[in-house]
């Protein structure tokens, strides 16, 4: 496994002897891109200054400067860095699968320039020497702001909690179970309470343990005709309802992950209405497939939460319409190519989804889901919110994330190309619009498409 | 589901996984070939030398000794060389994936392999990976299919009742867990059965069934009435003992074929189960070996039907020592 060693040295090197922008003080003038920022509403043709890591302006037709590069981006679009509420970076524990270097260039090749690591690492991200551990990690590689889950319970086994004020401490911006249930009521109350006392949110994924044992496929007609084992759309509804009850007795802050079901959407909704402090994302993916995608036994469709019906997938489109579901994440899992080689029940659940993420957003946008600026808003200011950072926005003086995308570039998804470590995408061959071009990581051009073909830069190239 | 996966580009079985999407035409080819294969067997020569050379492995992960009994009986009867591996989990737990056993194998030349595995979707699985040329014969994958348990019911059936276009086929137990009801689904299905009921209590009857094209009884005199075909499933009585039932003695209450329910029958219904059979739980004792019962003639029937399918999927490229004359007469030289 020389692969990751490699990958590291380069993304060293990328930040000290850079892509074409910004030696120290020198400046960056992006010309004649759409710039879309929903924290200001703003959707027109203008340019944007990058000056020492910030965005120094922004309007029409700005000045340039003896020392400013200039980069023509007509007909691109200008968008903050892609906040992602959750990606798998498999460090550590659990290399086999992928790295934290291979993650994070792939997470800049998605235009993602801040991303929010859950703690169901291996061990689990229940100390605070763990919580720097990955820090530590994430610093060395750089290029791409890396926030962390706490863990709620100790080992994620749902039976005493974790040290949350230490690893509040050591920097965690939430705390989660992941997909870890707890199991026992009165623990589940005591944590969220816990963390809210912290001022921290909670991030629940809510599916019901029992009810969902063993389980990979939706309850349906599809499952059934498989013979495959069901979680039933009840097992996200009943967590749902439980965890709201814990939110209406406490009033402490609830994020729910990667919501599946049309019932679950019609929860959210009136919890909403009752102003209650609460919020949901869902995975890319859910907006697309439906269960019939499994059908043949398709192992890149075996996802968790499942896949469900088209009813489902409809409802959830209109949440991320309407705003009850506030952001969109890639829920990215890379695994080894093993992990999928089995029969559909012993395979692994999850995909590599962080550099389908632009693409599948663009054609939410060709579907009339979301017009370019409340995508963006999903994708990069709605996560922000919920992650409790400043990103996912451009503002003068701001921290210069973003992203250029060409959204005429139309190619079929080669997982081949992909440079993150894991290749499963059930998209793969799908002819989709809209690539990124350049990221921007603090004012650092981090990533930036070698050709229209897409074809990534190597490192040998650069090394 | 992919016909196409266990088909090859004239429509002839590559591999058998399931009977979804097999035609009405190619199950009809099976009954027929496995027709004339039964008759053969009556005489006095039972060993008909069609797969002469041809190497059958059957690969069983879960334990079975009368599935695997039939099927080694069919290949060998078809003059085959048989090599069972009951695998068990000893050999994954020493670490070695299915994808490693089915390569290790391959490399032994075998021809097909019959594979049983507990996770839905092995048999598929197995022929996606397998090296062109072998075939992989379905008996049983989790809860999804049992091809040619499926296959043989329809032979039953069809000797004893010629059309189906008439029939209305019980199918009374555990539903849920059936890889044999759902096969039998399916096949039913596609030969036109009239009506499908699947007869269970609400907890072994798996949700949207009904759109694989039969009615959900919740009673079983609802069920039985009318009936010319029923269809008894086993009951996993370790299964069981989760939430599924209160208990042996409530299920055989509400939906064990009694001798009193046998009288509400109709006269030439015909009982059917493909074992082996809890006595006193799905079916009365009396009842299992009585007149309308045709549990061994299922299985005596099983014998015929894994031959035809072994026959037609390795028998179109047959092994050129196999007498051009036998091949002609089963139909399975084209």
């Amino acid at each position: 496994m020389t692969r990751p060693a490699q990958m590291k040295e380069w993304s060293l090197k990328a930040h000290s002897e850079s892509v074409p922008t910004l030696p120290e003080g020198r400046a960056l003038l992006i010309r004649g891109a759409r710039i879309l920022d929903p924290a200001s509403a703003h959707d027109g043709v203008g340019d944007v200054l990058l000056r020492d890591g910030k965005i120094a302006a922004i309007g029409q037709h700005l000045e340039a400067a003896t020392d400013v590069t200039i980069l023509n981006a007509r007909g691109q679009w200008l968008l903050p860095g892609l906040v992602d509420l959750c990606a798998r970076f498999r460090e550590p524990g659990q290399t086999h699968k992928a790295s934290f270097a291979s993650e994070t260039r792939a997470a800049q090749a998605a235009g993602v320039t801040e991303v929010v690591i859950p703690p169901d690492t291996s061990p689990a991200i229940d100390t605070p020497a763990m919580l720097i551990r990955l820090q530590r990690i994430a610093q060395q590689i750089g290029g791409l702001d890396v926030r962390v889950l706490g863990a709620l319970t100790k080992g994620l086994g749902g039976e005493a909690l974790a040290e949350m004020s230490a690893l509040k401490g050591a920097g965690a911006v939430g705390f989660s179970n992941a997909l870890a249930p707890v199991r026992d009521s009165l623990i589940a109350r005591r944590a969220l309470e816990y963390a809210n006392g912290l001022d921290l949110t909670t991030h629940v994924f809510a599916q019901d343990a029992t009810l969902a044992a063993g389980g990979c496929v939706h309850e349906g007609p599809v499952g059934t005709r498989l013979g495959l084992s069901p979680i039933p759309a009840a097992a996200e509804v009943a967590a749902l309802r439980f965890w709201i009850s814990l939110v209406e007795d406490t009033g402490a802050r609830i994020h729910f992950c990667r919501l599946s079901t049309a019932r679950g959407v019609e929860l959210m909704e009136s919890a909403l209405a009752r102003n209650l402090p609460i919020s949901a994302d869902v995975a890319m993916h859910q907006l697309f497939l439906t269960d019939q995608d499994v059908d043949g036994f398709n192992a890149l469709c075996h996802v968790q939460p499942p896949l469900r019906t088209a009813a489902d997938r409809d409802a959830l489109r209109a949440a991320v319409r309407e705003g009850t579901i506030a952001a969109i994440c890639s829920d990215h899992k890379p695994h080894e190519a093993d992990a999928k080689i089995n029969p559909f029940p012993m395979t692994e659940p999850g995909v590599s989804s962080l550099e389908t993420m632009v693409p599948l957003a663009l054609a939410l946008i060709d579907d009339g889901v979301l017009s370019p600026l409340s995508a963006v808003e999903r994708l990069c200011l709605g996560p922000a919110t919920i992650a409790g950072t400043d990103g996912g926005r451009l503002a003068v003086g701001g921290t210069a994330n973003l992203c250029l995308i060409d959204p005429k570039a139309q190619y079929r998804i080669d997982p081949e190309k992909f440079l993150s470590a894991g290749r499963h995408t059930p998209f793969a061959e799908r002819t989709v619009r809209g690539r990124v071009l350049r990221t921007f990581h603090r004012g650092i051009e981090v990533f930036h498409t070698a050709d229209s073909s897409g074809r990534r830069s190597t490192p040998t190239r650069l090394g | 589901m992919s016909p196409e996966l266990q088909l090859d580009s004239h429509g002839n079985l590559r591999h058998l996984l399931t009977l979804e999407g097999l035609s009405s035409d190619l199950l009809s080819r099976i009954l027929d070939t496995a027709e004339d294969l039964e008759k053969a067997l009556r005489g006095p020569e039972k060993n008909i030398p069609l797969l002469r050379g041809r190497t059958i492995v059957n690969l069983f992960f879960e334990p079975s000794t009368r599935t695997r009994t039939t099927f080694e009986l069919a290949a060998k009867r078809l003059s085959a060389d048989v090599l069972n591996l009951q695998i068990a989990a000893s050999s994954t737990s020493k670490g070695e994936t299915l994808f490693d056993t089915l390569k290790t194998l391959e490399a032994m030349q075998a021809d097909m392999f019959v594979v049983r595995h507990d996770a839905s979707g092995a048999a598929h699985f197995f022929a996606e990976h397998a090296a062109p040329g072998v075939a992989i014969l379905n008996a049983g994958d989790g809860r999804h299919a049992h091809p040619t348990q499926g296959l043989l019911d329809l032979f039953t059936i069809r000797r004893y009742k010629q059309e189906f276009t008439n029939l209305r086929v019980a199918i009374v137990g555990d539903v849920l867990h059936s890889r044999v009801a759902r096969s039998d689904i399916h096949g039913l299905r596609t030969l036109g059965a009239r009506e499908i009921r699947v007869v269970a209590p609400p907890t072994l009857v798996p949700a949207g069934i009904e759109q694989m094209g039969v009615r959900v009884c919740h009673r079983i005199e609802e069920g039985l009435e009318g009936a010319d075909v029923v269809i008894l499933l086993r009951l996993q009585k370790e299964r069981m003992l989760g939430a599924f039932l209160p208990s042996m003695g409530e299920f055989h209450r509400d939906f064990g074929l009694t001798r009193k329910r046998l009288e509400t029958l109709r006269k030439d219904a015909i009982i059917m189960h493909p074992g082996p059979i809890n006595r006193g739980v799905e079916i009365e004792g009396d009842v299992a070996y009585g007149p309308q019962s045709l549990i061994l003639q299922q299985v005596s029937h099983g014998i015929a039907v894994r031959m035809a399918v072994m026959a037609m999927i390795l028998g179109h490229n047959a092994s050129p020592t196999a007498p051009t004359r036998t091949r002609r007469r089963l139909g399975v030289l084209r």
